[in-house]
């Protein structure tokens, strides 16, 4: 489209993000905003688990068991569907091959839920091979419940709605079903580069 | 709850403004014409992209502020480090186009048949979204009460003032009181809303925008004072 809007002048973008680095229709954040569509809820440590269902449930994790778990620090950047990107954030987390290892490799896709109600859905390639952890840390502290604490997902590939805050499980599915806001028609992979932010895009 | 629009995917379109309203001293209304808009409901918002004449684009998504079966409007507080609402809350005059996408989101949505008793709490410009839902609520002669908590810096910063005002809209002003002030003068907090929020016993339904801080305090708040988790709808914005 030939459109410009008279007067628009930009960027007034940090010049020290690489560009490279900002998906289509991103700019970089210096904050860290918080999108959650309710309350945030909060739950005790000591009665957290963090468990992959097939039918019923198939592994559980206790808190304690989960930190227990080998943890690895991740930097990466990150992408909201609300347009705010921001680079380096650095976490620590366990790794989803970690907690997928021993599970039925046959459903193709998975159901994250939450505390709150809140789910998400992935392809389950989208979650191993080293693409996805379950984070307990950012930026050298725990995680604060604004930002999904005690422990969210993190999928930094795709838009940041599907690094599911406050996440206690993951359902095994055989056919991709959408999440919270995939059922109100936001994209049900969510590829940030390819602007995949809303059905149909 | 059913999802709504989006179905079919959703395409850019020019929009004009048709008419530019001063709301305060940092905030301004613009009136789109949007040929074929098909429609919004209260609460949803308009993703916006402006395109610089060297081809920069940016893109920003506002709530819109008018009612269902009203022409889309947007209103812009300006942020003085941004990149978009300087250019629409200074730059931007009647006539000028830019494109938009829309309307979009399902959640922090209000229909007639949600019912309430509606609790509606913005803090700043939070309030957009909350002028479509109570002026939906009276074109749809809706009989639901509605009360509305207003948290702004001073009485000048209160966007819509003129409109709202009435019996069910308590303001706070967290930073400058007029003379003679007889309202809330701090940030809201619990013993705030146990006295301005309806009962729980009524299981009202709320809807709560503003910035974050503002946001989880409403939010944590009502459920501290036993509303259901998932009759607390949110939407936050960041300072971005």
């Amino acid at each position: 489209m030939n459109l410009f809007t008279r007067g628009f002048r930009g960027p007034k973008q940090d010049a020290s993000a690489d560009p490279a680095r900002v998906p289509p229709g991103q700019h970089v954040a210096h904050d860290f905003p918080v999108l959650s569509a309710g309350p945030t809820p909060h739950v005790a440590l000591d009665r957290w688990s963090f468990t992959i269902e097939k039918g019923g449930p198939v592994r559980t994790w206790t808190w304690a068991e989960l930190r227990a778990l080998p943890s690895e620090p991740i930097t990466v950047d990150i992408h909201c569907v609300t347009r705010w990107s921001k680079l380096d954030t650095k976490w620590e987390g366990v790794s989803l091959d970690t907690l997928l290892k021993d599970v039925d490799s046959g459903p193709s896709y998975v159901l994250a839920f939450c505390d709150g109600g809140y789910t998400t859905n992935l392809p389950r390639a989208d979650v191993t091979g080293g693409k996805a952890w379950i984070v307990h840390t950012y930026e050298g502290q725990p995680l604060d419940p604004e930002h999904g604490g005690p422990a969210r997902l993190l999928v930094p590939h795709l838009y940041f709605w599907k690094s599911a805050k406050w996440v206690r499980g993951l359902r095994l599915l055989d056919a991709d079903e959408p999440g919270f806001w995939e059922g109100y028609g936001y994209h049900m992979y969510g590829d940030p580069w390819r602007e995949q932010r809303y059905a149909g895009d | 709850m059913a999802g709504t629009a989006l179905r079919g995917g959703l395409t850019w379109v020019v929009a004009t403004v048709s008419s530019v309203i001063e709301e305060t001293p940092s905030a301004r209304t613009l009136e789109l014409d949007v040929p074929g808009w098909p429609g919004h409901l209260a609460g949803q918002h308009v993703d916006i992209r402006l395109t610089s004449e060297d081809g920069y684009r940016a893109e920003r998504a506002y709530s819109i502020a008018s009612a269902p079966g009203e022409a889309p409007a947007i209103t812009v507080e300006r942020l003085d480090n941004g990149e978009v609402s300087p250019y629409l809350t200074e730059e931007v005059r009647k006539g000028d186009a830019f494109e938009v996408r829309g309307p979009i989101g399902g959640y922090f949505v209000w229909r007639p048949e949600d019912g309430g008793p509606l609790f509606l709490a913005a803090g700043g410009s939070g309030v957009v979204p909350m002028r479509s839902i109570l002026r939906h609520r009276r074109r749809s002669g809706s009989p639901v009460k509605a009360r509305l908590l207003l948290s702004a810096r001073t009485l000048e910063d209160v966007i819509y003032r003129a409109e709202l005002e009435g019996p069910d809209v308590v303001h706070t002003l967290t930073r400058e009181r007029p003379p003679g002030w007889s309202g809330y003068a701090r940030r809201v907090d619990l013993d705030l809303l146990r006295e301005v929020a309806w009962p729980a016993i009524e299981n009202p339904l709320a809807y709560v925008c503003g910035p974050t801080p503002f946001v989880e305090v409403v939010a944590a708040g009502l459920v501290a004072l036993g509303y259901a988790l998932q009759r607390v709808r949110t939407e936050r914005f960041g300072g971005a």
